[in-house]
Order: structure tokens, then sequence, then C-alpha cells
């Protein structure tokens, strides 16, 4: 009686902890993004990146369309090279879209913010392994703050 | 001269209770393939996880809300209360979730084992199983190391868990952060290897540790009152600075290189 | 005449502290052989060297003539089972009844079914007289109840040799006498070879077949009772007698009064 007990206990235990690491998995780190459909490639080019990291959002209207997959430097002009990762559900962006890198709140997260552009005759659509032209990179505060200053002190001559 | 001396005495006993511990540890680890030990290792899993659950739910869940009250008074001067989430996630999933589950252990479970191989030695039932042609290592402190080393990580995934939703409590119910950033902010930004799993390796880590330094006091213990007591007391503080210390070198492995 | 146990010219020392030294005895089989001795004087670890828990620095221990120093420890593992030890404490496992207790060694050792291993713990819970107490946790026995169902276990496996450490040590005279009755009923009922370590001359000298004192690190006087009892060495005759001075003295070694005293001065 007592053993059953014992091993009644040590199986909620086990239950309890099989819970924990679900809502861990799937709540928490949200594991099912990459198995939620078949995604697409789509790469864009940015003179700079600010802190967007791998597996940042892609967002369209506040809607996740992707993620982030990699980001690596172009060997031949040194500018970073942002590899998106879209849901192959969200498709049929013309290829004058553009893509910035923005954050959430002053000190939240960044993401990539997708713009899809006007469609019209002669527009294809953005395909698998096809670069997007039109990016606006982070804002860097540093920058910012040197520009005002400058512009400031022009004010003043 | 003199205290050179000591100094060398008490250097080289400590090494030598060092290589005990690993022959202990050895000998307790070669016991591994033995069906019997089962049924042994679940009764121990009662004792020192299920035993140990109540105070690590309830642990987890103050330390979630208070993070959560923190956190949120703190950013919300940036307009960041968004963050809050990810805040409450990584620093459970990365440090609190592990180090104060570890903690928490080492006074629980951990002090009680040291206490209780310690009467038992005092006792001669060690002995008393030699006697009878039994290993006290593979039938007393194999069992007790497995269910050591297989509770802490759960109980710190429950400890992780139930304070992500005492933060929850706290900052969305109470405080009025936005569900939805709370949960999809956090999913952004916690990553599964990198974070949930590190948690684990770290708990893993300490489990051995605590573990092992919880029955090796016991099992090397002088067999008196005053013996036991003192045992059971360096149990605690041995096994919470290697804690503390550890914690400290794992993280640097493990986050230190972006 | 067969021994069981044969301890040759052995000596020990546990750090610096020398405890035996060229210490030779011998245990006949099918005898209780007694060995008696001052508090302090290491006999529980005498019964550690024979079972093989403690290797001795000199000289030679053999059971049933094979030799435990040196031995491998799956052969020293296969030996205990064969012998078997009652510590002072009773050493009973206080996490289970005393039934459970008594079927440990039975559950460790053999594949034997539970019905049959009950039929067994009832027998031997029944040779000590406890088959009533079987449901009873270790902590609601007497002193006298615990050391007799540590009996139990003891010859649960039926052994060759059973090594008793103190079985007398703070029992009241009852119980003491149960234990003494129990120690030679089992001795010749089941054909066992025993050791009975302890300092309690009076009921030791009624059940011994052999008796062997120990002081000083060595074997002072051996013999049968009434050898013991006719012996012409001062230091049996005082342990015997119980005689506060003597050749083992009333005052632990210490520089003279005087000196301690007044050193400083003169």
């Amino acid at each position: 009686m007592n053993k059953y007990k014992t091993e009644l206990m040590v199986g909620i235990f086990v239950v309890l902890t099989v819970a924990a690491l679900l809502l861990l998995a799937l709540k928490v780190a949200n594991q099912t993004m990459s198995n939620e459909g078949e995604s697409y490639t789509l790469y864009a080019k940015f003179d700079n990146i600010g802190s967007l990291k791998t597996r940042s959002a892609v967002k369209l209207g506040g809607v996740t369309i992707g993620r982030v997959e990699s980001i690596n430097l172009d060997k031949d002009d040194f500018t970073p090279v942002v590899e998106l990762s879209i849901l192959e559900k969200y498709t049929g962006f013309p290829e004058t879209s553009s893509v910035s890198i923005l954050t959430s709140g002053l000190l939240g997260e960044q993401y990539v913010g997708f713009q899809p552009g006007f469609s019209f005759d002669g527009v294809a659509e953005l395909k698998d392994g096809d670069y997007l032209q039109d990016t606006k990179s982070a804002l860097v505060l540093e920058d910012l703050i040197g520009q005002f200053l400058f512009n400031r002190g022009g004010d003043e001559n | 001269m003199n205290s050179i001396a000591a100094i060398g005495a008490s250097t080289l006993s400590r090494l030598a209770a060092v290589g005990r511990a690993g022959l202990m540890l050895f000998g307790a680890l070669l016991a591994v393939p033995r069906l019997k030990n089962v049924p042994l290792t679940v009764k121990q899993l009662y004792v020192v996880g299920v035993q140990s659950l109540l105070i690590i739910m309830v642990s987890g869940l103050f330390i979630g809300m208070v993070m959560a009250l923190q956190g949120y008074t703190i950013l919300i001067d940036y307009g960041a209360e968004a963050s809050l989430g990810p805040m409450v996630a990584l620093s459970l999933l990365r440090e609190l979730g592990p180090v104060v589950t570890a903690l928490l252990f080492a006074g629980r479970a951990g002090s009680a084992l040291t206490a209780e191989i310690g009467l038992m030695k005092a006792t001669e039932q060690l002995s008393s199983l030699e006697m009878m042609a039994v290993d006290p290592l593979r039938r007393i402190v194999a069992p007790r190391f497995w269910a050591g080393m297989i509770a802490m990580p759960m109980l710190a995934l429950i400890f992780s868990a139930i304070g992500i939703l005492g933060g929850h409590m706290v900052g969305v119910d109470w405080l009025g952060v936005d569900a939805g950033s709370y949960w999809s902010v956090m999913q952004s930004t916690v990553e599964w290897d990198k974070d949930v799993v590190n948690g684990i390796i770290k708990s893993l880590v300490f489990a051995l540790v605590v573990t092992w330094i919880a029955i090796f006091k016991g099992y090397d213990s002088v067999p008196t009152s005053e013996g036991i007591s003192k045992a059971t007391t360096q149990t605690v503080v041995f096994s919470s600075l290697a804690v503390l210390g550890l914690d400290f070198v794992l993280t640097a492995l493990m986050f230190g290189i972006e | 005449m067969d021994n069981l146990v044969e301890v040759d010219n052995m000596t020990f020392s546990r750090g610096d502290r020398l405890i035996y030294e060229n210490v030779s005895l011998k245990v006949p089989k099918g005898k209780i052989t007694a060995v008696m001795g001052p508090s302090g004087i290491g006999k529980t670890t005498l019964l550690k060297l024979i079972g093989g828990q403690l290797t001795p620095q000199q000289g030679d221990i053999r059971f049933d003539g094979e030799s435990l120093v040196n031995m491998s420890r799956r052969r020293l593992y296969a030996i205990r089972r064969r012998m078997s030890m009652l510590f002072q404490s009773g050493a009973l496992f206080t996490d289970m009844t005393v039934f459970d207790n008594v079927a440990f060694p039975l559950r460790e050792h053999t594949r034997l079914s539970e019905d049959i291993i009950a039929t067994i713990v009832a027998l031997k819970l029944q040779a000590v007289g406890l088959r009533g107490a079987a449901k009873m946790t270790p902590s609601e026995l007497s002193g006298g109840m615990a050391r007799r169902a540590a009996l139990a276990r003891s010859i649960a496996l039926d052994p060759d040799l059973i090594m008793y450490d103190e079985p007398f040590a703070g029992q009241d005279p009852i119980s003491m006498g149960v234990l003494v009755k129990l120690i030679r009923a089992l001795n010749d009922a089941l054909n066992l070879t025993s050791i009975v370590v302890t300092h309690d001359v009076s009921e030791v000298l009624t059940i011994a077949d052999y008796i062997y004192i120990l002081a000083d690190k060595r074997v002072i006087g051996e013999g049968t009772s009434e050898q013991i009892r006719n012996s012409d060495s001062e230091l049996v005759q005082q342990f015997l007698k119980g005689q506060a001075d003597g050749p083992v003295p009333f005052h632990y070694t210490a520089p003279p009064l005087e000196e301690s005293l007044f050193g400083g001065q003169s």
C-alpha cells in the first residue's frame, strides 16, 4: 500500500515535469515555429543590421510571417546579408516590397518589418532565393545623436 | 615551520578525501545495470524528488511573481514592459531555475541524504550490509545518486515553468501587461537549445555536485551524533558554494561569448 | 580438530596506533569460542578483520582454510554469505519492518518465491521468539528484541559462522538470559560455529567452549572455562574478578602527580 503511494507520487512528479517541459517548449521557447509549415527563403542586404539576431521575427503589420534564419557578411562588398525564412502560406509578395529593421519599444527587441510593395504589370512576385532590393537599415542611436549635434552646431554658426 | 607542516597535512587529507569521494562514486556508478535497483531508485526519487516538490513549487511561484513586480517597475519607465516576458523567462531558465533549485535541493534533500547515510553508518547498518555480502555502494549509494541526478533537472524545469506562470499572474493579470506580448516576445527571445537546454545542462551539473557531496559527506562522516551534524552542515555549505561557483563557470562557458 | 577460522601471527594497526601484535587464535568448528578483554581493546576490530572488512598489516586470517588476506572482492563476498555478524546495536534497517529485515538477505541472495521466503522468515522469527513482532518496525522494539530480530536476520541464510559483537551489552538480566540461551541453542541446533566477543565474564563462562582473553594488543590467556578460572596469570584474574587496580593500571599513563602539580615551581 505504502509502496503504491510512493509510485503514485513519483508518477505525479513525472507528469508535472512533462507538463513543465511542454509549457517551456511550446509556450515559452516556441519550438513549433520551425515545424509550423514549409517556408521559403529570401535575402536582404542591409548597411547596418543593428542588434538583429537569428530567430528574430519578420513581421508584416504586426503579423509574424517568418524568422531570421541566418546573418552573414557578403564576401564581395562586405555588407550584412540577412537570410529570411518566410512561411509558405504567406506568398506572392511583389518584387517592390521593402524590409526595414525596426525596434519594438525604446529598448525592445529588433525585428524585420516587411512592407509589401505595389503590384502592377511587369512586377514579378518574390520567389525562393530572391534578394529584396529596397532595404532600410537599423537606426543606430549614436549616429542619430551625432547628426543631431552636427545640425545644431550648423545652426548656431 | 609547524604551521606550514599543518597546511601541508590538511591539504593532503583533503586530497585524500577527494580521492575517497571519487572512489565512492566510481563504485556506485559501476552498479548501473542492475535491474533490482530500479524500485530502490524509484523510492529514492520519492524521497529526494517528491518531498522537495512543494518547496520548489512555492519558491518558484514567488520568485516569478517578485521578478515580474520588480521588472515591471523598471521596464515601465522605458515603455518596455513588453520585455517583461523574456526578462522573467530568461532569468528563470538560465539562472534562477537551476541555481535556486540546487540551493533548495541542497538544503532540503542533500542534508537529509547526509544525515540518513550518516545514521546508517553510526548504527552499523552499512557494516552490516557489507557483512551480509551486499555492497552498500550499490544498495545505498547508487540509488540515491541516480535519484538525485534525475530529480534535480525535473525540479528545475518545474521551478522555471511555475515561475513563468507566476510572472504572468503578476505581470499580466494584476499589472496589466498585454498577455499576447508577454508570451510572444518571450517566444521570439527564448531559444530552445540555448536557454532551455543549457539550463537543463546546468541543472544536471549541479545535481551531480550536490548529490555527490551529500552522499559522500554522509558516507565519510564520523559516526557519532556530533560527526553527523557537522557533516550535514558541511553538505549544505559546500554544495551551496560549489553550485554558485560552478554557476559562474558554466555561465561563462555557455553565454559568455556570443 | 577442524578449525573454521584461524588467525596467524596477525598484526594490525590503525594509523599510528598499534591494535594487535602477533595475535594467533583458532576457532574450532561447531563450538562457541569467546573472545574477552577490557573495553577499547579493539574486539569489534577483530570481528571486522575476520569478516574481511579490514585487512591486517601482517600475518594471515583463514576462513575454512582459505586466506582472506588479498582475496578478490568477488570471492570475499561469496565467503561472507557463509558468515554473519550480530552487531552491538542490532543494525536493523530502520526503514523496514522486522519481517522485511529478516527477509532481506534472502531476497538479496536467493531467487526464492515470496511464499517460501515468508515461511523461512516465520521459522527464523519463531526460533528467536519474535514471530508475533513480524509487522513491527525496529523503532518499536526494545533493545533486547531488536537484538533478537537481528539474530533472526543473521541466521536467515543458515551461515556456518556467526559472530556476536557484545551481545549482552546493556541488556537487562532477562534479555541477557534469553540471549545466552539462544546463542547456545542456535549453535547446537543449526550446527553453527560461534564467536562471541564480550566483556561479560559470567555469562560467557557458562556457554563458551573455549575462551581467549585479549589485552595489551595480544592474547594473554586462553583455555576452557575451567582453565581460565584457574589461570595463574594476574591479568586474567584481575579481569575475571573485576579488580580496579592490577596489571591493567587504574591510572592512564601520565607523569607523576607531584611533577605535574609542582613541576613548574621546582
